[in-house]
């Protein structure tokens, strides 16, 4: 036996009996779990041991990202040249639209003006790197190169150069956390493009996105686009994000199944845009204008002479 | 030949600092981002299931909560879900540890795959108690890859209380 000939094990003093361990263990556990899920309570001393263990993350996925660059040196020539040419010529498309865009952007300004409209926000973008996948398989996050130091905010949207990604859900000094859309917790407003009809988007896991709370007769068709609406505050109006690509209309249930496929490669890894945070939005109206429109009880409603 | 009770070798006493040593190593290979690539083993669980196995006086659950902890973090999960389910195989580890070791490896490896399985529907149950989406079957590929490697893990992790193999004719055994 691999004990014999040492030190004796301890015979009396045992300490307390392993299920006694074991029930104080697994109730801290859950203790921990409660206190994280219901009142994110813990978030401070996550900040904590992130920041200290960051510089070993970082090491380890250096093995990972050399493989990664060994694999890129490897590509070869033909590759490169053939995505450069496809490039410029993106570029060159896309060169007339641009050089519009500054004069497009003060005819809108001016036009707002004129409608006396609120003037849609100026956002500045902040360009991130996606380091990685993080490694919880029940949610999916990617973790992006810029935190709270580069001025990154939770709550801000993501993007990538076809539309939105996700959104920040915790920054750490120097990294932080991107909810990805496809994320069963994460919901979206959306519009249909075609027709502005507003819904609400949410992941489906697998990598899937369902439209949720639309009437079976809702006029959607396969192959819509649906972008941002911009009614949360959070992302601007007009990004596109998804595409229908499944409907179910059962009529023995009350609302449609849309499933959507997210338009840009989500979980795809490259460069993303960091949006900055819109300003808030104005208060919701109090409930109190729509109920002194109603008569008070007890007095009576004048009827109009006409 | 094998670090088993049934066989006639005899082990040098572990050293704290090695035990210490590989559960830290352990979890910087967990810190290895992966992604979402199956069947990578979860290295932190392996280690410990060993160490509870061999060790059940040195390791044990309050080094499973600890662990726990530090993966909860790492892998930007909710706080106590590893924390969980490292508790209840530590306890389970050192808990059959004097039935395992009398098995030849490969049966120890079969011992210690419902261990692991179990580790991971305690976390699967956790998160999908909380709401979370269904990770898919080849999730639990991670068991199977780290029962495999029970037999190179244990050679590597004992090599250090390996004795010299040449006969003593003054010593007994």
């Amino acid at each position: 036996m691999s004990v014999v000939g040492h030190a004796p094990p301890p015979f009396f003093k045992r300490g307390p009996a392993p299920l006694v361990r074991l029930a104080f263990f697994v109730t801290l556990s859950l203790a921990l779990l409660v206190a994280d899920l219901r009142f994110h309570t813990l978030e401070w001393a996550r900040l904590a041991v992130a920041t200290v263990a960051w510089p070993l993350q970082r090491a380890t996925g250096v093995p990972i990202d050399a493989a990664g660059d060994f694999g890129a040196y490897l590509s070869r020539q033909t590759t490169l040249l053939r995505e450069n040419e496809e490039l410029r010529q993106r570029q060159l498309g896309t060169a007339n639209l641009l050089l519009r865009q500054d004069h497009l952007e003060q005819e809108n300004k001016r036009l707002r003006a004129l409608l006396d409209m609120r003037a849609q926000q100026p956002v500045e973008g902040r360009i991130a790197e996606i380091l990685y996948a993080a490694r919880d398989p029940f949610s999916r996050r990617v973790i992006i190169d810029k935190g709270s130091q580069h001025g990154i905010a939770a709550g801000q949207a993501v993007v990538d150069d076809i539309g939105v990604i996700g959104q920040v859900t915790r920054v750490f000094p120097l990294t932080s956390e991107v909810l990805l859309l496809t994320d069963k917790d994460q919901a979206i407003p959306v519009a249909v493009q075609r027709n502005g009809l507003r819904a609400v988007l949410a992941g489906a896991g697998a990598g899937m996105m369902e439209l949720r709370f639309l009437a079976a007769n809702a006029e959607v068709q396969v192959g819509d686009i649906l972008v941002t609406s911009g009614l949360d505050g959070v992302y601007l109006p007009g990004l596109p994000v998804a595409k229908v690509i499944k409907i179910d209309r059962d009529s023995s249930y009350s609302f449609a199944r849309i499933i959507c496929a997210p338009l840009t490669g989500v979980e795809r890894h490259g460069l993303a845009l960091v949006l900055g945070s819109r300003t808030a939005l104005p208060p919701q109206p109090d409930d109190a204008p729509v109920t002194s429109d109603q008569p008070a009880k007890g007095k009576r409603v004048k009827k109009k002479a006409r | 030949m094998q670090p088993t009770h049934s066989s006639r070798r005899i082990l040098l006493p572990v050293r704290n600092w090695f035990i210490v040593l590989t559960l830290f190593l352990a979890l910087v290979l967990n810190l290895v981002p992966f992604g979402r690539l199956p069947g990578i083993p979860d290295w932190v669980a392996l280690v410990l299931a060993f160490w509870c196995i061999h060790q059940p006086l040195k390791v044990g659950m309050a080094a499973g909560f600890v662990l726990g902890l530090a993966m909860d973090v790492a892998d930007a999960s909710i706080m106590g879900q590893h924390a969980l389910a490292y508790v209840l195989l530590a306890y389970f580890a050192a808990g059959w540890s004097r039935r395992v070791l009398w098995f030849p490896l490969a049966q120890q490896a079969l011992h210690v795959l419902p261990m692991l399985f179990g580790m991971q529907i305690v976390m699967l149950v956790t998160r999908m108690a909380t709401g979370a989406e269904f990770p898919g079957v080849l999730w639990f590929l991670s068991s199977i890859t780290a029962t495999l490697l029970w037999t190179p893990i244990t050679y590597v992790l004992l090599t250090p209380q390996f004795q010299p193999e040449d006969k003593d004719v003054h010593r007994p055994i």
